[in-house]
């Protein structure tokens, strides 16, 4: 945790850590990529005709929403030492399936419980593997997600684009709005709390960091290692249901095309750019909002500006590098950041 | 009385020899030439995916008319990675059962020239299919890009009408496809000859639906008076779509695109009023056309690489109002079909 980063932090900053709040003083690469996303705001709003509308702000959160939930589950993972690369490939396969249960006449209960069970069994076994085969995290979840995708797309649907049937709840859902504000900013917000609360003021979610940051001395005083392990997996597969349903939600179909495309290292960079150091053991849900926050505002008033997408991804690439080498710098490491496991 | 018999016997025999001719039908060469040529050729198609509308509709076509003169038809699925469609082609040139004919539904204008040259010089014909490339196949059988896209800035105009706001947002594909790069010099070759109307945003959708809706959602939140919107795809028009229904402002922006002409991603969504115009391509006759440079190249006898044809398919914007029944084909019976089999 960050509390245990530096020695030179006084006792007040130590307690103000442990309970979440941001070591000013102390420039961390979560406080350097919060004041990019800070100055890009405002110099937007100054700049930018329409950028700070109710609208256009609603949008930001909304075009972060379902990469956000992705990250939260990511989140969970990655704090605990492990890394869930099968998350777009469940979110995508897991709906695309269950609608095209729905579309050839499987009633909805039925459907519904077959996916959720496919769902909870691929997290499951992607837990076991890591917690009791000892097979690292990044092959285990690269293989599952290759599994899931192949066999869904090639045994269980017909086509990459299944739409959502006519009049079907998930349908309904895409409509729903409190306050003018689509359901996905809602949903995210209420998983970021329910994860924070977790995190927080669980027992398992203190055990997370503990595990996460030196799993066989968490294992010896006692901690429940190996079980937590398979849980987070299997939490991390049904955040990813939640956020195909989101998706499938707001356009009325589902494109399994995006298991290609760059989503799951979004994800990834949102966790780590927030400041989730993959070697796990440090940061929570505030990283993942400040890592969203950041992707959100930089996407949004880029397409406002009207950037050619090939710009976009490098401007994108360069502040995040940018933000690496800061952190690099200011925080340099060394025997006692440093930790075992590290990438 | 003599000359008059001889003449009879002549004129009865020039009426059996004229009823034999019949007989000589028997000997037309077309037949014999035509299954000699043919018989037992291969035939493979490599497009972006086998996942969507199109290639499917063409697989479909291709393999019934090319099972019927007695070939193989075969497909490979890159899953939309290019790197996947090389390695196919790759393997192809080199196996025992190299195709006589390689159609190619090429990514980019550059990725796969090389080893089209490979192929052709390994004897096998390469016919490119929708999308361009900078290569001289043996033929090409798609859209016009160019074309597609001054059909669909027609169109939008149209759907905007003279009393409008006059302001088109695009939404592109990405920066590398010939598809996208030519559609949008088509769009604003007819938008050059209305200079009343104007381009106000073009942000890229990267083919996704989600992007396409984010970019969408901000485009009309920057200009809530847009009159249209031209998606490049109708993969990704779902999202641009989406953004419009949220903004509420159905039946207020047109949205124009192209598509295969599939029944539930074109048809369909016409006729709920998603979209306002949609310029399809009419699969069943350009499968057709392949299926008739096929045959031509196989009977040619030319070497591979030696002519160039373009083959481009007619394209029609097609709106609500000039909506037939048989305007779209429809990919549920054409699998049921392939299933009942």
């Amino acid at each position: 945790m960050a509390a245990f980063k530096g020695l030179a932090i006084g006792a007040k900053d130590k307690a103000m850590n442990a309970i979440g709040w941001p070591n000013w003083r102390r420039l961390n690469q979560e406080g350097i990529v919060f004041a990019i996303a800070i100055l890009l705001f405002a110099a937007a709003a100054l700049s930018l005709p329409g950028f700070l509308t109710a609208d256009n702000l609603v949008a930001i959160v909304r075009s972060v929403s379902v990469l956000g939930i992705l990250a939260l589950g990511m989140a969970v993972v990655i704090i605990g030492r492990g890394i869930d690369l099968s998350a777009v490939a469940i979110m995508a396969m897991s709906v695309a399936w269950y609608l095209q249960l729905l579309n050839t006449g499987t009633s909805d209960g039925l459907a519904f419980a077959y996916v959720l069970a496919g769902v909870l069994a691929i997290g499951l076994l992607n837990g076991f593997l890591v917690a009791y085969a000892d097979v690292p995290a990044i092959f285990v979840t690269l293989a599952t997600g290759s599994f899931v995708f192949g066999y869904v797309r090639s045994q269980l649907i017909t086509q990459d684009a299944v739409p959502v049937p006519q009049g079907h709840w998930v349908e309904l859902l895409g409509g729903v709005r409190f306050l003018d504000i689509p359901v996905e900013v809602f949903v995210f917000a209420g998983l970021a709390f329910l994860v924070f609360l977790f995190l927080r003021y669980t027992k398992w979610g203190r055990f997370i960091y503990f595990a996460g940051d030196n799993p066989v001395a968490a294992r010896n005083i006692g901690i429940p290692v190996r079980p937590m392990l398979v849980l987070r997996y299997a939490l991390s597969a049904v955040v990813a249901l939640i956020a195909g349903l989101l998706t499938a939600a707001s356009l009325h179909s589902i494109n399994t095309r995006v298991v290609n495309s760059t989503l799951l290292y979004d994800i990834v960079l949102v966790a780590v750019i927030g400041g989730i150091g993959l070697s796990g053991g440090r940061g929570g849900v505030r990283n993942v909002l400040v890592g969203a926050a950041l992707i959100g505002i930089l996407l949004n008033a880029m397409t406002i500006i009207d950037i050619p997408l090939l710009y976009q991804n490098l401007i994108k690439a360069a502040i995040l590098l940018g933000a690496i080498i800061v952190d690099g710098i200011i925080n340099p490491r060394d025997e006692q950041t440093a930790q075992q496991g590290d990438i | 009385m003599r000359l008059l018999r001889t003449l009879m016997a002549a004129a009865t025999a020039l009426a059996v020899t004229a009823f034999a001719a019949p007989s000589f039908a028997a000997d037309d060469p077309g037949p014999a030439a035509y299954a000699k040529a043919l018989n037992g050729k291969r035939v493979m198609l490599v497009p972006l995916a086998m996942g969507f509308d199109l290639a499917q509709g063409w697989a479909h076509y291709l393999k019934k008319e090319v099972e019927a003169w007695g070939g193989t038809f075969e497909t490979r699925d890159p899953n939309w990675v290019v790197d996947a469609g090389a390695q196919a082609i790759t393997d192809a040139i080199a196996s025992d059962t190299r195709p006589d004919v390689l159609i190619i539904h090429a990514p980019d204008l550059n990725s796969y020239s090389k080893l089209m040259k490979k192929a052709q010089a390994a004897g096998t014909y390469v016919i490119l299919v929708d999308n361009p490339a900078n290569f001289p196949a043996d033929a090409f059988v798609g859209s016009d890009w160019d074309k597609l896209g001054q059909l669909e800035a027609e169109a939008a105009i149209k759907g905007c009408g003279e009393n409008s706001s006059k302001k088109i947002g695009l939404v592109q594909g990405d920066q590398a496809n010939s598809s996208s790069l030519y559609q949008y010099a088509g769009i604003m070759k007819v938008l050059e000859k209305h200079p009343d109307f104007q381009v106000v945003a073009k942000p890229d959708s990267n083919w996704d639906a989600t992007t396409s809706r984010n970019v969408t959602t901000t485009m009309l939140q920057q200009h809530p008076d847009i009159c249209s919107i031209i998606d490049f795809w109708d993969g990704d028009a779902t999202g641009a779509s989406a953004a419009i229904r949220d903004a509420k402002l159905d039946g207020k922006v047109f949205l124009v695109t192209t598509g295969g002409g599939e029944k539930a991603a074109d048809c369909d969504k016409l006729n709920d009023g998603t979209y306002g115009a949609v310029v399809m391509t009419d699969l069943a006759r350009q499968s057709g056309d392949m299926n008739a440079i096929i045959k031509f190249l196989l009977q040619s006898g030319q070497p591979a690489g030696t002519s160039h044809t373009y083959i481009y398919t007619l394209e029609k914007a097609t709106t609500k109002a000039d909506l037939k029944p048989d305007s779209c084909w429809d990919l549920k019976a054409l699998q049921a079909e392939a299933a009942a089999k």
